[in-house]
C-alpha cells in the first residue's frame, strides 16, 4: 500500500516534471538577455522608442529619466502599440490604455505596464529583459537617470 | 475456425428471425457489446434524445479519422506549422477538404455536446441512478472543449496565436497556482515553440486517449442504468411497463440513419465553406479585435465588464461546481423522463429564459454606455468595484429570482432550480453571441453586418 502511494507520487512527479517550464534558451542580444539600447543622447526627451526584438519600449521622460516598459498588456498579454498622435499605448484586444509612464488610463487592465531593469554605464543604456518587474502604478523611484543629469 | 464461429452463432441469429451472411455475426456481436440485445420501444422515439449522444460519438470518430490524416502533413513547430497548413491546402489532394471536415465537425461537436447536456437535463435524465453519469458527461464536455482549444493554436496564424495568448493570459488571474499553470501550459513565459509542441501533444494523444476512456465509461453507465431515460407523460403517475424490442434492427437502423444524414450534411457543408487561414503569427502585433474561440467568448464578454479575478476564476468555478452538484441536490420529486419536470416547470423555465433575455442585453448596454466607474480616482480597489460588487449584485439577483419562483409560483425545488439553470444558460449563450458576433474593432459593440 505504502509502496503503491510512493509509485503513484513518483508517477505524478514525472508528469509534473515534464510540464515544468524549462529555462528558455536566450539568444545573445535577444529577448531574455541584457540588451544594449544605445547612447543616452540617442533618445530625445519625451519620446518612446520601440525595441521589437527585446519586447519592450524605452521611454525617455521630460526630465531625462528612462523607463523600459514591457509591451505586454497587463490584462491578458496582448502586444500594445504606441499611438504617437494620442501619446498613449492602446491595447487592440480590450482597449486598455496606458500613458507614457505605463499607468492605466483606461481599464480593463488591472495594473501599470511591467518594467524591465535599466542600467546606464558609460553613457550606454542597457535593459535587462530577463528580469520583469510587476507594479501597480508608476512611482518616481522607478525611473533611471543618467549619471551626469 | 471461421466455420466453428458461425456455427455457434447460428441459433442466436435464427432466434432473432433474420438471416445473415458470414461476417455479419461478428459485426452484430460488436454492436451488442455497446447496446443491449433489446431496448424499450418508447426510448426509440427521435424527439426523446434527438440522437444527440449518437451524433457526438460519430463526430468524435470523424475527428479521429480526419485528424490522423492531418497528422501525416502537419509539422508542430513555429517555423513549419503555418507552411505545412499551406502545403496541406494547396498541394495535398483533398487537403483543404479534410481540414474543413475536421474543423467544422469539431465546432459542431461543441454544439452537439452542449445540446446533449441540455437534453439530458430537461428530460430529467440526471436523477438517480444516472447521477454519476452526469459527472462523466461533464468531463467529456471538458475534454471536447480542451480538444477544440488546443487544436485552435495549431495553424499558427494570427487568429490562433492571439486567441491562445489571451486565453492562456486568463490563467494569470487564478490565485496561487495561476502563474505556474500558465507557464506550464505555455512551456515558458510566452506563447512559443514549447507551447505549440505541448498543445500538439495534448491535442493528438492525451485528449483522444482520455476521450475514448471516458466515453467507454459513459456508455457503460448508460447501460447500467438500463439504457436511456424512459419518457413519461406529465399526467402519468404510474410507471408503464416498457415494451422491449430487438436492438438490431430497431435501434441500430435509426442510429445509422442519423449518422448518414449527419455525414452527408458535413460533407456537403465542407465542400462549400472553406476554413480560413489568417496571416502567419506575429508576436509583435496583436490584431484588432482579438477574440477567444467562440465557445470561450462568453467568458471574454464577462471579462469586459467584471474584474478578471471574478470573470475568469470565481464565477466560472462557481458555475462549474453548481453544474457538478446539480444531480446531487435534495429534490422533492423524481421527475426522470418528463420534459421540464411538469407543466409548472415549463412555465417557470420560460420565465427564466425571458428574464435572461431581457436582463443580459440591458446590463451589457448599460455597462457599455451609461455606468462608468473610473478606476483609481474613486479610491476603491478595482477588485471590489469591478469584481466583488457586481458579483454580489448578480448573485443577489439570482437568489431573489429563485425565491420569487418558489413563492410566487409555489414551485418545487426541481422547478425552481431548473428556472435558474435556464436563466444562467440563456445568459451565457447571449454573452457568447454578443462577444462573438456583436463586437468589432476595439471590442466595441456593433452590428455584425
Amino acid at each position: 500500500m505504502g509502496l503503491g502511494v510512493l509509485a503513484l507520487a513518483e508517477f505524478i512527479g514525472v508528469i509534473i516534471a515534464f510540464f515544468w517550464p524549462r529555462k528558455p534558451k536566450t539568444a545573445e542580444g535577444g529577448f531574455g538577455d541584457i540588451i544594449v539600447a544605445g547612447q543616452v543622447d540617442a533618445f530625445p526627451l519625451n519620446t518612446v522608442t520601440a525595441f521589437p526584438m527585446g519586447h519592450f519600449y524605452l521611454c525617455r521622460l521630460e526630465d531625462g529619466g528612462f523607463l523600459a516598459l514591457s509591451r505586454k498588456c497587463t490584462h491578458l498579454g496582448c502586444t500594445v502599440p504606441w499611438m504617437e498622435e494620442d501619446r498613449k499605448f492602446v491595447c487592440p484586444c480590450h482597449s486598455s490604455a496606458f500613458d507614457m509612464r505605463g499607468n492605466v488610463i483606461n481599464t480593463p487592465a488591472p495594473r501599470a505596464l511591467d518594467l524591465y531593469v535599466i542600467s546606464i554605464e558609460n553613457n550606454m543604456v542597457k535593459v535587462n529583459t530577463g528580469q520583469r518587474i510587476k507594479r501597480t502604478e508608476f512611482r518616481a523611484e522607478q525611473v533611471t537617470y543618467p549619471k551626469d543629469v | 475456425m471461421n466455420k466453428a464461429v458461425s456455427k455457434r452463432e447460428e441459433p442466436i441469429a435464427k432466434e432473432r428471425g433474420y438471416s445473415h451472411g458470414p461476417g455479419r455475426g461478428v459485426f452484430d456481436n460488436l454492436i451488442l457489446h455497446i447496446h443491449p440485445r433489446t431496448v424499450p420501444e418508447q426510448t426509440l422515439k427521435f424527439t426523446l434524445t434527438w440522437g444527440l449522444g449518437g451524433m457526438a460519438v460519430l463526430l468524435v470518430l470523424l475527428q479521429i479519422t480526419t485528424g490522423l490524416l492531418l497528422m501525416l502533413v502537419y509539422e508542430p513547430s513555429p517555423s513549419k506549422a503555418y507552411e505545412s497548413i499551406l502545403i496541406l491546402q494547396n498541394d495535398v489532394v483533398f487537403g483543404q477538404y479534410i481540414r474543413n471536415i475536421h474543423y467544422w465537425s469539431a465546432n459542431l461537436l461543441v454544439i452537439v455536446v452542449f445540446l446533449h447536456l441540455l437534453r439530458v437535463y430537461f428530460t430529467g435524465a440526471f436523477y438517480r441512478p444516472r447521477r454519476f453519469n452526469w459527472i462523466l458527461g461533464s468531463c467529456l464536455l471538458f475534454f471536447v472543449l480542451a480538444s477544440n482549444f488546443t487544436g485552435y493554436l495549431l495553424p499558427w496564424d494570427q487568429l490562433a496565436f492571439w486567441a491562445i495568448t489571451i486565453c492562456t493570459g486568463m490563467f494569470e488571474y487564478i490565485p496561487g497556482l495561476g502563474m505556474w499553470l500558465q507557464k506550464a501550459i505555455r512551456g515558458g513565459t510566452e506563447v512559443g515553440s514549447s507551447t505549440l509542441l505541448i498543445f500538439f501533444t495534448i491535442h493528438t494523444s492525451i485528449i483522444p486517449f482520455c476521450l475514448i476512456l471516458f466515453m467507454a465509461f459513459h456508455f457503460w453507465h448508460v447501460r447500467r442504468a438500463g439504457g436511456v431515460v424512459i419518457p413519461k407523460r406529465r399526467d402519468e403517475e404510474q410507471e408503464i411497463e416498457p415494451n422491449y424490442v430487438d436492438t438490431i434492427p430497431n435501434l441500430v437502423f435509426r442510429e445509422l440513419a442519423v449518422a448518414l444524414v449527419l455525414i452527408a450534411f458535413i460533407s456537403v457543408f465542407s465542400i462549400f465553406f472553406d476554413v480560413s487561414l489568417a496571416d502567419h503569427a506575429n508576436p509583435g502585433m496583436s490584431p484588432n479585435p482579438t477574440k477567444a474561440p467562440w465557445y470561450f467568448a462568453g467568458i471574454q464578454e464577462m471579462l469586459l465588464h467584471i474584474h478578471p479575478l471574478f470573470a475568469v476564476f470565481i464565477i466560472p468555478a462557481a458555475v462549474l461546481l453548481g453544474l457538478m452538484i446539480l444531480p446531487y441536490l435534495p429534490y422533492q420529486t423524481h421527475a426522470a423522463g418528463i420534459w421540464f419536470v411538469s407543466r409548472a416547470g415549463r412555465k417557470t423555465a420560460i420565465l427564466g429564459a425571458v428574464v435572461a433575455l431581457v436582463l443580459t442585453p440591458t446590463l451589457i448596454i448599460l455597462d457599455e454606455f451609461v455606468v462608468h466607474i473610473n478606476a483609481g480616482s474613486s479610491g476603491i480597489s478595482p477588485a471590489v468595484s469591478h469584481g466583488l460588487l457586481p458579483t454580489f449584485l448578480l448573485l443577489g439577483a439570482v437568489i431573489i429570482f429563485y425565491l420569487l419562483v418558489r413563492k410566487r409560483f409555489s414551485a418545487t425545488r426541481n422547478e425552481s432550480v431548473q428556472a435558474v439553470f435556464v436563466m444562467l444558460m440563456v445568459a451565457f449563450v447571449l454573452m457568447t453571441l454578443t462577444c462573438a458576433l456583436f463586437r468589432g474593432e476595439g471590442m466595441k459593440l456593433m452590428w455584425p453586418w
